[in-house]
């Protein structure tokens, strides 16, 4: 990582003339400045769309589940749904911080701060899924293994939807700690360049001292080291935990021991996805295409490609050995994914998912902006589809055919959904004004080695 | 330029004879006839009093309906056929297992190309002489399942026409299942991993003497499409090659859990031969960096098969399903030791020994870790395959012994031979600059 030489034929990741300077005042623009019409406008569509989210909650808890469209057989749906498609999207962040931090991926830097952001807010979307789609929300502390006056009445370890709380609660509390601790020495730096009083004393309050000492950086990067190291397997864990409130089941559909890694693959997939519809307009709004250069795209969309590729390798294993086991519950399971009356969910979902990611072989397309943003958002379409027909197809028709049922929201199932997107981009809109959205020390540190100046700087006098 | 040691040689063709010598024992001393066997059960019969009852697994208890005498007959020709896959089980696991090595070996140096890993070009040439096994271990593997097929030996079971006759389960699989298009598969999936290889070696080679990079590019885009390849033909062979033979249990998983197994055994495989020539004083460009971060995957990939063999086991194991759990139940109660003590070796060991930074730098802690992992999954390989062929009559005897020994000496010989064929330094890389200057 810290060796002095790199091979010419490495991109830059780092556009233009670029001075430390110059990364400090563009990253914190967006911070100082005021925000913009367009800005209010989007923001106040989001907030309503989350007040609305909030009224369809209160509704929900204030009458009862029956007024979403679950029944008797199908008792989960877009419930669910949302939380597993909420978590994955929380995933990529996790994985650009982490993963691609041990994997030494210098263009990380341009990107983690907002993927972890997104993680963050994408996770406090997800945990409120679990919460309200109790029949008793209050008496949700139950789940907590806390000693109590009915005798220490305890919790029953074995469920992953118990293991589910842990995961989560887990996962919440490492992202936000190692989101914060990336962040001190960007908010030191917007402390330090404060006018307004009342702006010192915030980012004094929230960079917790920082002064930047040759034993704190050091300190920090191996916290930061050591966090990543942690919440790698944690990532993994978390999905797989939420994939084995399926695999444990014994549902055709649903009881199948590929759904730890292929969750964590489709997770990865559908959260780079993320990233990058929200990158693409960021680095347009804030003027930060200096920082996310069509390189951090295109190495985006291939990472999209080879998970979606993974995931398309896990799709085709299912329908083999669904015919292979010979197992005739499991065979038309698959049977009525394909053909049943979800079959146009079905078809979404797999040409979403395992067709569009196969675009990005071409070199034209994948580094094509406009594609890889119209992509990004077929595949999270797609990502939420998949969960979808796993959740209801596996449910409304499984071994006793008396069972068998339908599925249909209601416009409450949908204003949660559409209430929990409206806060995710409450919270992403207040986040990219008030928060350093690059994290400029890390992107500092590879000014010289992958700056395009510098780049040609030595090529020139080298070769 | 390496040079073969006479020495190394040597050793090598002395495992070939001695694990010769001990292959031939092993397909001497099964029994020749059922009659045979009968003798040897009446034996133990009289030394173990009720025990032997107890042995009747799931595969014989329909014959219980049947009289006692006929039982009795069934029952020793089961143990008959059990003892007779000893050997070829025991050659399989090896063949197998040395396979993998090459596979991994070759699966990692794609990617690490795919990938534009600057820090590992420095060890290209000896990822490039362990996949020269490849071809070697392809054509033996190809040859052992073409006697298979012809019934040489049991371990297929749904290759015997006279079990396909009486079992539902495998008729209804036979469209997948039978022996041309298993040979056509296998003859695919050797040859195309081998074409790459080739392929691969040739315009590394021809990249040293290069002025251009067009041979790099070349080879970046084809690993790229050969992990594609790869990705579906892996799996594929795991069912073929290993799931088939538990021909009523299936794992959709199966196919990931066999190549974590590989790549952890195949990194650990290049760890040691590079520590074997830097030893020698052959790799001096290779620093402590290098093995650190070789034995940083170690310790990932060693915790990654953890969790898919977790994800597997725990599973199956909590929903209980009749036609899934048998797989787990014999293991366990047949394997307990194999079957508990891979995890201390696979996941324990290498968690314990190689989370500390400064140790990883350490070649003596690579090599004894390393000989632990390997250990371990060659354990692994044995609990997948045995259980399957030679039931409750497994031993780690002179057959399974020799047979390691044997190809091993083959893996040594062809492994090193290659070494020698080419400079240590693939000096036309783009990035070998910074794999020399790699610090970390």
């Amino acid at each position: 990582m810290s060796s002095h030489y790199e091979a010419p034929i490495r991109k830059p990741l780092i556009d233009g003339n670029k001075s430390y300077h110059d990364i400090t005042v563009e990253v914190a623009a967006p911070v100082e400045g005021k925000a913009n019409k367009l800005w209010w406008t989007v923001f106040l569509i989001s907030l309503a769309a989350f007040l609305w989210g909030v009224g369809a909650i209160a509704y929900t808890i204030g009458t009862g589940i029956g007024v979403w469209g679950l029944n008797k057989t199908v008792g989960w749906a877009w419930d669910i749904t949302n939380f597993v498609w909420w978590v994955g999207i929380g995933h990529a962040g996790t994985l650009i911080s982490a993963v691609l931090l041990l994997f030494r991926q210098k263009w990380r830097m341009g990107i983690n701060r907002s993927a972890e952001a997104m993680t963050i807010f994408s996770v406090v979307q997800a945990g409120l899924f679990p919460v309200i789609h109790m029949g008793r929300v209050w008496d949700a502390h139950f789940v907590l293994p806390i000693p109590n006056q009915f005798g220490t009445l305890w919790t029953n370890f074995n469920s992953p939807l118990l293991w589910d709380v842990f995961a989560i609660s887990t996962y919440l509390s490492v992202s936000l700690v190692f989101w914060w601790t990336g962040l001190l020495p960007d908010f030191a730096m917007l402390r330090d360049r404060a006018i307004k009083p009342f702006q010192k004393k915030i980012y004094s309050l929230l960079s917790f001292g920082w002064t930047g000492r040759a034993k704190d950086w050091q300190r920090f990067e191996e916290v930061s080291l050591v966090l990543a190291g942690l919440a790698t397997p944690l990532v993994l864990s978390v999905h797989t935990i939420v994939s084995f409130d399926f695999a444990t089941s014994v549902i055709p559909g649903w009881h199948t021991t590929i759904f730890p890694p292929y969750f964590v693959a489709g997770a990865v997939f559908s959260g780079f996805a993320m990233v990058n519809t929200l990158l693409i307009i960021m680095r347009k709004v804030s003027n930060l295409e200096a920082y996310i250069t069509p390189q951090h795209i295109e190495l985006m969309n291939i990472i999209i490609m080879i998970t979606g590729s993974i995931v398309g390798c896990a799709y085709i294993t299912e329908l083999f050995i669904a015919w292979y086991s010979g197992v005739e519950y499991e065979q038309y399971a698959f049977l009525n994914r394909a053909t049943g009356p979800y079959w146009w969910a079905y078809l979404l979902m797999m040409s979403c998912n395992v067709f569009s990611p196969q675009f990005m072989w071409f070199k034209k397309l994948r580094s094509s902006i406009t594609f890889s943003f119209i992509i990004s958002i077929v595949v999270n379409v797609g990502m939420w589809f998949e969960r979808f027909v796993i959740i209801v197809t596996s449910l409304h028709r499984d071994y006793l055919p008396s069972s068998w049922t339908m599925f249909s929201p209601t416009f409450v199932d949908i204003g949660i959904y559409v209430g929990t997107i409206g806060f995710f981009f409450v919270l992403f809109l207040l986040y990219a004004r008030t928060f350093p959205v690059i994290a400029q020390a890390e992107v500092k540190s590879i000014l010289k080695s992958s700056g395009e100046y510098y780049k040609k700087l030595r090529d020139g006098n080298h070769e | 330029m390496y040079t073969f040691s006479s020495k190394l040689k040597t050793f090598s063709f002395a495992l070939i004879i001695i694990g010769l010598l001990g292959v031939a024992y092993g397909f001497l001393s099964t029994p020749s006839s059922v009659e045979d066997v009968k003798v040897m059960l009446q034996e133990s019969h009289n030394n173990h009093g009720e025990v032997v009852t107890t042995h009747q697994s799931d595969e014989n208890a329909v014959v219980e309906s049947h009289d006692v005498a006929h039982s009795d007959d069934a029952h020793a020709e089961h143990i008959f056929h059990l003892l007779k896959n000893k050997p070829w089980s025991a050659l399989y696991v090896a063949l197998f297992f040395f396979f993998m090595l090459s596979l991994a070996t070759l699966a990692f140096y794609a990617i690490q190309h795919a990938a534009q890993a600057g820090w590992s070009v420095v060890l290209f040439r000896v990822m490039e002489a362990i996949t020269a096994y490849l071809p070697v271990g392809g054509i033996l593997l190809f040859v052992f399942f073409v006697l298979s097929s012809m019934h040489f030996n049991h371990l297929f079971v749904w290759m015997d026409p006279e079990v396909v006759a009486h079992d539902e389960l495998i008729q209804n699989k036979s469209g997948y299942l039978n022996v041309p298009f298993f040979l056509i598969r296998a003859a695919i999936y050797i040859v195309g991993w081998t074409l790459y290889r080739q392929n691969a070696r040739k315009l590394t080679l021809a990249q040293d003497e290069a002025s251009d990079i067009s041979n790099y590019t070349k080879l970046f885009k084809r690993s790229a499409a050969f992990l594609v390849f790869f990705l579906v033909t892996e799996s594929m062979m795991s069912w073929d090659w290993i799931m088939s033979l538990d021909p009523h249990w299936f794992s959709t998983l199966f196919g990931w859990y066999v190549f974590a197994s590989m790549i952890v055994s195949a990194i650990t495989t290049i760890a040691l031969v590079s520590i074997y020539l830097k030893g020698k004083g052959y790799l001096e460009f290779v620093n402590d960096s290098h093995l650190h971060d070789l034995a940083k995957f170690m310790f990932g990939f060693s915790i990654f098969w953890t969790y898919l063999w977790f994800s597997q086991f725990m599973l199956i194991w909590y929903a209980d399903m009749p036609e899934e759990v048998t797989y787990f139940v014999s293991r366990f109660n047949e394997y307990k030791i194999p079957f508990l003590g891979m995890l201390a070796l696979n996941f324990v060991f290498p968690l314990l020994v190689l989370m500390n930074s400064d140790y990883k730098r350490v070649p003596w802690f690579i090599v004894t870790t390393g000989i632990v992992i390997l250990i371990g999954h060659y354990v692994d390989i044995f609990v997948m395959i045995m259980p399957a062929t030679v039931g409750d009559q497994w031993f780690f005897g002179i057959p399974e012994i020799s047979s390691i020994l044997l190809i091993l000496g083959i893996f040594i010989y062809v492994v090193f031979t290659a070494l020698s064929k080419a400079p240590l330094l693939a000096k036309g890389n783009p990035f070998i600059k910074e794999s020399e200057h790699f610090h970390y």
